[in-house]
């Protein structure tokens, strides 16, 4: 698939946080990258022209926390699909987890990743694993890794249980300028817990998830952070009280940054009161309406510094059961910017300079990826968001693999239309 | 045949749960009969699914099925095909493509009678799901306190025990407080569920405190394995500190009697001198079992009540 020599996007609403720019404007695209940006009716000429009055012109979203699956259960999602779905949901760059089958910490692993990425509709970026295995016992060849091209060490799916180890881990990893994505869970305090600790989980008589298990890690965490002066991330973040914790660190000039996704923004424990449903059912678990309202918060102050979606793929077999045997995980690439400007964005909530800054500009700053701006020079990424557009969730339509989301059948308002990656158009609906 | 279903006590209305009492006292009436058993369903057919080992909910269950003449059949995990990694779905599909009418669901998981509600065009009882109902135990515990006194409303009723843990103690903490009684619990802070306050209930951690005044004491089975899990530091203390003993009841004013849902820890959460004491009315229980669910399978198949 071959870019086109030039592309222009005309008469859109251009909106760059990096930048601050935020006016009607022309965008001209040119041999994959950001050409020029120039006043609405200017004499810009291309071989292609998009459109995009009435639209919102960005610089194309990323998600730093995907899992893709692939090496190992391509039947629930590929590099490809994800890619397709990401590219469907506005996205033009995803990071994807280690914690596929083979694990990625190793060299060839992080390759393979990059050689299907280079397949894929996106961008596509390995993160690699920081313990071999996953298995938290001993540091990945951390200068390997990212020679390879990981962009960010994570164990995801696990906590580095190790208090020894994160702190090796966040020291040398230093040297090679990479982020530790840290799952906040003490797996102790969360065992045997399938939704979180609440007034709802005593009523179904579900095993519960404190808050606690993620708080006593994020504050773990951010004390090696702060003593080691390495990069930390905190992945998921789901409680009000892991939120307060950050909230302190950034106050005190600890290196730390946080994501949160767009379920924890949206949904609380008691959906899962009426009806025990397993699309609900993820880690960290949906936390209670107090929660929720701090994340939003947390958005709203800076404190949260980008929103992810952690698309977790799975099968229906293994997620069509009851509730106490289905394994964690929302996909999210194609719902995530309807969910969010639906309930953040239309609702008052949060105005679109941030949102954007939270869905591109700042997950490119965290991992040090191109793009996140529309700056010239620039790779040519760039999402098209029609934000009246109104359109219904349908899962069995969803360009992913699978199906697990618990928001089938909601209606939404704003979607991405069109999505450029390097120049070249890899997603159009509606123009 | 309709698509009702008995998955839980929570939002039961009063009335409902009093027209489930009253069929279940007629049908005492059959049990008293030299021969017990009524045509009432024939031709209905029941499935009852264990996927957790029990004796008392199914032979109870069993024996009812049997006494209204419908046809049944058994599935217990350790014969079924759950054990080679078929689905719940599955083999509950399955089970509904012999025509089956009503299925009785007893399962570790909570939700799982729910989930097989969604997915089956049977009617679905739930016979225990994990920690989360047993709404024929409450529902044979509320016969068997109206049968003693006469109204359940103003009753104060204390369930003593493992209340995180426990299904039993939920359906009758909602059956209970809908048909108008004080509910009040007591156990070890590690064997009580975060904020249960909210159900309504008082939370004591003194027994002798939470007795005070009790009309009921409903002794709930403590699993051996808590102690395993860490939850408690002994047995020994358990039932130094939240045992059901003679010793302690003779501190007692008001008149008071004894439940549990079995099967029971003698020794452990009660002595069997109290399980077997004149208070005891744990048998009656048992016999009722029997009668609440005829009640409720009847219902369930669409049945009028008589008179």
């Amino acid at each position: 698939m071959k870019a086109e020599a030039q592309l222009l996007v005309k008469g859109g609403r251009v909106v760059d946080p990096a930048s601050g720019l935020d006016q009607v404007a022309d965008l001209l695209i040119s041999e994959g990258k950001i050409e020029r940006i120039s006043e609405p009716g200017s004499e810009l000429r291309a071989e292609r022209v998009i459109p995009a009055q009435g639209k919102l012109v960005v610089p194309g979203l990323i998600d730093i926390h995907t899992h893709l699956r692939e090496p190992g259960r391509e039947d629930e999602e590929t590099i490809l699909s994800g890619s397709q779905a990401a590219v469907a949901g506005g996205f033009t760059a995803v990071a994807c987890m280690a914690n596929t089958q083979p694990p990625i910490d190793s060299q060839e692993g992080v390759r393979f990743v990059l050689e299907r990425g280079r397949e894929a509709f996106c961008r596509i970026y390995p993160i690699a694993a920081v313990t071999k295995g996953l298995r938290g016992e001993e540091l990945t060849e951390v200068a390997d890794l990212v020679r390879a091209g990981a962009v960010a060490l994570s164990d995801d799916g696990n906590p580095v249980s190790s208090s020894q180890l994160m702190r090796r881990a966040l020291e040398y990893s230093k040297a090679f300028g990479v982020s530790i994505i840290s799952h906040c869970e003490d797996r102790d305090l969360s065992s045997g817990g399938v939704i979180n600790e609440s007034f709802t989980s005593t009523l179904l008589g579900l095993g519960g998830i404190p808050s606690l298990s993620e708080e006593v890690m994020v504050a773990r965490d951010i004390q090696l952070a702060q003593f080691t002066g390495g990069r930390l991330h905190l992945a998921h973040l789901s409680t009000a009280g892991s939120l307060e914790l950050v909230r302190e660190a950034k106050g005190k000039g600890v290196r730390v940054t946080a994501e949160v996704t767009p379920h924890h923004l949206i949904l609380s424990d008691e959906q899962i009161r009426a009806s025990f449903d397993p699309n609900l059912k993820v880690n960290p678990p949906l936390r209670e309406r107090e929660d929720v309202d701090a994340l939003r918060e947390g958005l709203a102050d800076g404190t949260i510094d980008c929103i992810v979606t952690d698309h977790a793929p799975h099968s229906s077999e293994e997620k069509d059961v009851e509730f106490d045997a289905a394994p964690f995980g929302i996909i999210g690439l194609e719902t995530s910017l309807g969910l969010i400007l639906t309930e953040l964005y239309h609702k008052g909530l949060l105005d679109l300079k941030p949102i954007i800054s939270l869905m591109s500009t700042n997950p490119a700053r965290i991992l040090g990826l191109p793009g996140g701006d529309l700056r010239p020079g620039g790779p040519a990424d760039v999402t098209i968001i029609d934000l009246e557009k109104e359109w219904e969730v349908e899962p069995a339509r969803f360009k992913s693999k699978s199906r697990n989301t618990p928001f089938g059948g909601w209606r939404l308002k704003g979607k991405a239309v069109v999505t450029i990656v390097g120049g070249r158009i890899v997603y159009q609906e509606g123009v | 045949m309709g698509r009702e279903h008995l998955l839980g006590i929570e939002g039961m209305p009063a009335e409902r749960i009093k027209l489930i009492l009253d069929t279940a006292e007629s049908f005492k009436e059959v049990l008293e009969r030299p021969i017990r058993k009524v045509p009432t369903l024939r031709g209905v057919s029941v499935a009852n699914l264990f996927f957790e080992p029990s004796t008392r909910t199914r032979v109870s269950f069993e024996l009812a099925e049997k006494r209204l003449s419908a046809e049944l059949v058994n599935v217990s995990a350790a014969s079924s095909s759950v054990l080679k990694g078929e689905t719940l779905k599955d083999t509950a599909r399955n089970i509904e493509a012999m025509k089956v009418d009503i299925v009785v669901i007893r399962h570790s998981a909570p939700g799982a009678p729910h989930f097989l509600a969604r997915c089956l065009e049977s009617s679905v009882i739930n016979a225990g799901d994990g920690a989360h109902e047993h709404p024929t135990q409450a529902l044979l515990d509320l016969l068997t306190l109206r049968e003693r006194f006469g109204e359940l409303k103003g009753l104060r009723v204390v369930i003593v025990g493992d209340i995180t843990y426990s299904r039993v103690a939920r359906s009758n903490i909602w059956g209970l407080k809908r048909m108008g009684a004080s509910v009040a619990l007591c156990g070890p802070p590690t064997l009580m569920p975060l904020r249960v306050e909210g159900m309504g209930v008082e939370v004591y951690h003194n027994l002798d405190q939470a007795l005070q005044g009790a009309d009921v004491i409903y002794v709930l089975r403590l699993q051996l394995e808590r102690q395993k899990e860490g939850l408690l530091p002994s047995l020994r203390e358990y039932t130094n500190q939240w045992g059901i003993t003679a010793q302690r009841l003779t501190k007692l004013k008001q008149k008071f009697i004894i439940m549990h849902p079995g099967p029971l820890n003698r020794g452990i959460e009660i002595t069997p001198e109290v399980a077997d004491g004149p208070y005891s009315v744990i048998l009656d229980q048992v016999t009722n079992g029997v009668a609440v669910r005829m009640a409720i399978l009847y219902l369930l198949s669409g049945g009028k009540v008589e008179g």
